[in-house]
């Protein structure tokens, strides 16, 4: 099929990211990238290759631009209710065994999740005794994330996610609204730190009880998907938990004999 | 794709339905021939939840396996797959899926144009694309891609279908290979 950017074209743009910005995409899978950066070429108007190709070498702004726009940022807050239903009931009483509890939201594009997190450890009073580790290779989002503004048009929904989740408060206790934006309370943002940090090229980082990363892997190539389970493999405390998104496995990985599943969420714990 | 056979070319059937479709997919399945040797692929427009109750109602009506897809799943000859709620499904050239959850596509997610188009560029000329009932136009850039390598492209007839707005927006857009009843959908699959 004819698309305007083809294999080749992007193999091209891949390596000058690598080469004079140092953003490796080159083991994301290609078939979602071929879409989005067709998409960004069309969306941006240019008229040859050439001159896409110029633009993302010469200009770092639109450096900035190109890898938002290949990246997904799609998330919501309590996404897969059963999922957070889960960590309520099962994840959450071990980690209220710790005196001090440290998670990793990894790749958390604009803090959602990060946010919904904050509410149910509020919820389980332990939201004074844990830390909120929230990364993301894009320092726009993060700096999204970090305001704890998020649109107004979307609490409907995310309210039903809460209390299909197991949220039995008034959601909109959690935020004030202003117009047609929310904010979440400080109380729930203090706890988070905010960070970049690149899962494809950058090493583990600290020791976690809970390493979230939902919706992220999919985005990557089988092999890439086995480093990155090392990283957090290495990032996770002995009984730690990893939690992906509906979707994603640790089945086919390396470090799956070291796993047990909990339930039927896609939920690990480290056992060895 | 190598070139050291003739009939060499793999092939694929990629079905995209969405309001009104459920009941021509059920019948599909239920008359596909036991030892078919390419996979099926399902796309359904339908609610967001992620309960599995689809596929295996799906699963009731054919021998054949049919499974929800995980992210980096081979593809394998003789299965039905069904893509999953809320991601676009799509296909990579080594011919093993992958998931996106980006922004919604024709209203949907899962696209019918995403796997189609993805279809297209991992399986050329091996694919046939066959779209039933709808009530919205996804699907038809997909067609349009499966036409553009010479794969097969096949609609449900309008006047069968239960809602007749998708079939007929691709046969007012392009030329159709087959124009398909009820029972026609699976005799032409039998037959590939």
């Amino acid at each position: 099929m004819d698309t305007p950017v083809g294999e080749q074209e992007i193999k091209l743009l891949l390596n000058d990211l690598l080469e004079i910005y140092g953003y490796d995409f080159t083991d994301y899978a290609k078939a979602s990238l071929k879409r989005r950066i067709n998409r960004l070429f069309t969306l941006d108007r240019f008229p040859s290759f050439a001159e896409f190709r110029y633009k993302l070498r010469t200009d770092a702004d639109y450096m900035k631009r190109f890898i938002e726009q290949i990246t997904v940022n799609v998330t919501e807050m309590f996404r897969d209710p059963l999922f957070y239903q889960n960590l309520r009931e099962h994840v959450l009483p071990v980690l209220a065994t710790y005196p001090f509890i440290r998670i990793w939201h990894a790749g958390c594009s604009t803090g959602e999740e990060v946010y919904s997190m904050a509410i149910l450890l509020k919820e389980a009073n332990l939201l004074h005794k844990s830390l909120l580790y929230a990364t993301d290779l894009n320092p726009q989002v993060l700096q999204k994330a970090s305001t704890g503004i998020f649109p107004m048009s979307q609490m409907k929904q995310y309210s039903e996610n809460y209390i299909a989740s197991g949220g039995k408060e008034d959601f909109s206790r959690y935020y004030t609204a202003s117009y047609n934006v929310v904010k979440f309370d400080e109380e729930l943002s203090r706890r988070m730190v905010f960070s970049t940090h690149n899962l494809v090229s950058e090493s583990s980082f600290n020791q976690f009880q809970l390493v979230m990363c939902r919706n992220v892997l999919i985005y990557f190539e089988k092999d890439l998907q086995g480093r990155v389970f090392a990283l957090f493999d290495d990032s996770l405390e002995n009984l730690g938990f990893l939690a992906l998104g509906s979707k994603e496995t640790l089945k086919l990985s390396p470090i799956i004999s070291k796993y047990r599943q909990e339930g039927k969420e896609k939920i690990w714990r480290k056992i060895h | 794709m190598a070139q050291n056979s003739l009939n060499d070319v793999q092939k694929i059937v990629v079905i995209g339905g969405s309001a009104g479709s459920l009941h021509v997919i059920l019948h599909v399945l239920n008359h596909l021939k036991a030892d078919l040797n390419i996979p099926v692929v399902i796309v359904l427009h339908r609610k967001n939840d992620s309960d599995s109750s689809l596929s295996q109602l799906m699963a009731l009506r054919t021998d054949l396996p049919v499974k929800e897809v995980d992210d980096k799943e081979a593809l394998i000859p003789g299965h039905v797959y069904l893509a999953p709620a809320d991601y676009h499904l799509l296909i990579e050239t080594n011919k093993i899926f992958s998931l996106d959850d980006s922004e919604k596509i024709n209203f949907s997610r899962p696209s019918i144009d995403v796997t189609f188009q993805t279809a297209a560029e991992a399986y050329g000329a091996g694919v046939t694309g066959i779209l039933l009932s709808g009530a919205n136009a996804d699907g038809v850039e997909g067609l349009e891609a499966i036409h553009s390598v010479k794969g097969i492209v096949a609609v449900q007839d309008p006047s069968t279908a239960q809602v007749p707005y998708m079939p007929q927006a691709a046969i007012n857009h392009m030329q159709i290979d087959k124009l398909l009843n009820v029972d026609q959908i699976s005799e032409l699959i039998n037959q590939l």
